[in-house]
Order: structure tokens, then sequence, then C-alpha cells
């Protein structure tokens, strides 16, 4: 009876609402975060994230109340990413019933952030999030380098180093997205994925490229990841996360029902 | 009308609970989130919370003049310690190279190790212990009323309690090994993971909680 392998939809917020999604069936409650977020919960999810694409400051007060509405009502953990850059917002947004944040561009503009935050909260609470783009040519041994500015800005800096230096900074997690298979529908990048996995002691959420219910299971199968996160496959209605239970289970893999 | 108190002596964010508690609690009764040993003693039902480190933790309950308010809450009416909660029950951690707990329990409190491996199958484990996993129900309590064995909890730590008294143990979970997930003592009841963040069988045991009147025996 080991530990479920994860599955946890993503939704991008902006201004308070949910802005990938717009073809849900049931248009009344398209685009309300309270609402989506219940009815991944009640078909299983095993957790949430919530990634905040919002560049301005006042609109973090929006993300708080949303998530304090979200965690009223649904008794799973909740993710804040996108924003995070001061002590000051992690602490707001655990306070409004955040289990996790997700710290990505601060963490690369200085790493010891990551430290101080997971010694003021706990890693527990602490998901470094890692956007990666493969930068080796072909035939070379494979690499991948860290960008940010999402996936604009080049850091210069090797993936697999700054995941294993995230997780001794305290990173209770990693959420690794590959920038080339995002939004491709082409499934994970599975060689960084299993890269990363196995070179840090903490889980990894798998992200990036989801198109299918079968890329999820190679996430886990073949990427070694602990949890696996997409968005699109569930927004649009094509499969609901008691689908994808469906098809890690019949692959063997543990899931919570 | 039974008043909750929640304890709040600064280790993490209390909100997740109350709005947990106050979804299964009877209508009529108080939550109330406090740090002030006056209303802890007073209250009817204890949560005890925590998260983050040990260190921190003992540090922080002592800093809010909780320590005595604590064993003597514990010893007398329905008490419920959850994560961090339920380990500082114990005498000592392994944590922060080593630190004193409240010692409620004898036993200690243990690191899973750097990269452990599943007995079985030989697959190196993550730490934290992070999802959902199953607790197999030791025994029949008055909190495990309604939840089906082996329902799985969301769990999110390094270290698990190990305590001396088998006798103890409530609930058990495997992560390489077999750990002590929930213990079960007269009036208290503790439990390693997050039952506010364990959809419904988490909700259940909160439900049970609110209504328990302290006895260790289903009725």
């Amino acid at each position: 009876m080991p530990l479920a392998k994860r599955i946890i939809p993503c939704l991008d917020v902006d201004n308070g609402r949910v802005v990938k999604g717009v073809r849900f069936v049931d248009i009344r409650d398209a685009g309300d975060p309270v609402e989506v977020a219940r009815r991944y919960g009640e078909q299983g999810a095993d957790e949430i994230t919530f990634l905040d694409i919002t560049a301005s400051s006042d609109e973090r007060e929006t993300m708080a109340h949303v998530v304090e509405a979200v965690a009223a009502q649904v008794f799973i953990p909740l993710t804040v990413g996108g924003g995070i850059r001061t002590l000051e917002d992690i602490r707001r947004i655990l306070n409004a019933g955040a289990d996790k944040v997700a710290i990505n561009s601060a963490a690369v503009a200085r790493p010891e952030f990551v430290r101080e935050a997971a010694e003021r909260f706990g890693n527990q609470c602490i998901v470094v999030a890692i956007d990666a783009k493969r930068v080796s040519a072909p035939g070379e041994p494979l690499r991948w380098e860290i960008f940010t500015h999402g996936g604009r800005r080049p850091t210069g800096i090797d993936a697999i180093e700054w995941a294993v230096r995230m997780a001794e900074y305290g990173a209770g997690e990693l959420l690794v997205t590959s920038m080339d298979r995002d939004g491709t529908r082409e499934g994970f990048d599975l060689e960084l994925m299993c890269t990363v996995s196995e070179a840090v002691p903490v889980p990894l959420i798998a992200s990036g490229g989801v198109g299918n219910l079968n890329h999820l299971a190679e996430g886990i199968t073949r990427g070694h990841a602990d949890a696996v996160l997409a968005a699109s496959i569930f927004h649009f209605g094509e499969h609901t996360v008691g689908e994808a239970k469906e098809r890690l289970a019949a692959e063997g893999i543990e899931v919570r029902w | 009308m039974a008043v909750l108190a929640v304890i709040d002596y600064g280790m993490g964010n209390l909100r997740s609970v109350v709005n947990a508690l106050s979804r299964v609690a009877p209508a009529g009764d108080r939550i109330v989130v406090t740090s002030s040993p006056q209303a802890v003693l007073s209250a009817d039902r204890i949560v005890f919370p925590g998260q983050g480190a040990a260190r921190d933790c003992m540090h922080e309950i002592a800093a809010h003049e909780l320590t005595e308010v604590v064993k003597t809450v514990a010893g007398q009416r329905p008490f419920l310690g959850i994560c961090m909660g339920m380990q500082v029950l114990l005498e000592h951690s392994e944590e922060n190279g080593g630190i004193q707990l409240l010692g409620l329990f004898p036993g200690t409190v243990r690191y899973f190790g750097v990269s452990p491996r599943d007995s079985r199958t030989g697959e190196r484990l993550k730490i934290p212990h992070m999802g959902w996993n199953q607790v197999r129900q030791a025994r029949a309590h008055p909190l495990w009323s309604g939840i089906p064995d082996l329902s799985r909890f969301y769990f999110v730590h390094s270290y698990y309690a190990a305590p001396a008294d088998p006798g103890i143990v409530a609930g058990t979970a495997e992560y390489g090994i077999d750990f002590c997930a929930a213990l079960a003592c007269d009036n208290i009841f503790a439990i390693q993971c997050h039952p506010e963040k364990s959809a419904e069988a988490g909700l259940r045991l909160l439900h049970n909680f609110a209504r328990w009147n302290g006895e260790p025996q289903t009725t």
C-alpha cells in the first residue's frame, strides 16, 4: 500500500478568474476559481495549483481572496505560484489558506530567498518551480538550462545543478516545467523529468506538454515523477481527473480513489 | 454549546484547520483560535496543530507559556494533536540535532533517512513523505468511526513518531517502514497527517472529534 502518485490540475488565474478553460461545457461557472476548484476536488484531484499570471502587485490581494474562498470549500492541498517575491508574499498566501507556495524567478534572482523561506515557514510549504529548456545540440549529452519570465529569459544556469541546489536550500518539492513541451501537447520531456527526479531527494511534480492520459502515466513510469500537473486536458473537458486515475491505475500506478 | 480551542503558538497557518472544523462541528459550537492559556484551559475540546521544525515548535510553545497548559489539558479533555502537534507529545526528537519534547508519552521522533528505500520494491523514496497514503487502523476508536480502514490521508513530513508503548498506536502507515500514523491514549488522539486537507476521510475524523466525549472506547 504505497504512497499514491498525485494528479494536480493547474489553474491559471488572472485578476481573480481562471483564464484557461474558456470552453467548459457548463459555461455559467467558467472562470470562477472556486467552482473550478470544487469540481476538480469532487473529481478526486489530489491537489490543486493556482498560477497567478497577473504581473501587478495589487493583484496579489485578489489572489489571496481567491485562495480564501477556495480553501473554505475545498479540503485538499492548495499551491499558489506566480509573483511570490518576499517572505510577506508567502505569509499572506499561506494565511489565506494555501498549503504551499511555488517560487520561481525570485529564487533565480536570489537563491538565498528559498533558504530563508524554508527556515521561516518550513520546507513542507516551499515548492521551487523550475522552467527548463534543452540547450544541448543533437548528439551531445543532454543538457537543460533555466529560463525565467515565462521562458523568455535564459540564465545560463544548468537545470539539474539548480534542482539539486534548490533541494539543498530547503525546497520541499520541485515543480519542473519543460519549456520545450509546454503548450505542445506532445507529452512531458521524460529525460528531463527522470534526470531531475534521480538527482534530488525531494518529490518531483512534472509539468509541461500533457496532451493525453498516456502522457500522465509516462510522466510517472518513465519520468519518475511523484506527481503530474496538467491544465488543458482537464480544463477543456476532454478528460476528468477520475479518467486520468483510471488510466494510471491500469498502468499499475498507485492512485487515490 | 461547546467551545473548541485551536492552539495558536505561531507555528504555521491555522486557517485550514479552522475552515475544516467550521464545516463539520455541530451547529452552535464555537471555534476559537487562541494563544491565551486561560482560553485554552476553559475550552471543551482542544486541537493542537503544528508544522515546521521541532526546535521552533518547542521554543514557541514555551514562549507563549503554553507548555504546562498543554500538558494539563492533554490530561483532561478531548485533545487532538495534528502533525507536529502529535510529534511533540513524545519525549525526544532527532530533528535539529536532538530536541527535548513535551514528554507525555515515552518514545522518540525519528528521521526517515536521506534516501530510504522501499523494503519490498527497493524503490528510492522521496523525503518529505508527501502526498496521500493509506492509514491502517490499528484498533477501533471513536475517531475512526465511519472511516473505512486503509483510507488515504494527506501527509507531509520527514520525521515520524516512534512511541515506546505499542499499545498507544491507533494507526499505521507504510513508507519504507511501518510507522505510527496515529496514536491514542485516554482522551488524547494524535495524527501525523493533515485531516484538514484529507478530503472526506479527514473531514470525517474532525467531525468525530468535534463530537467525542474523550472516552477511548467506541460505545
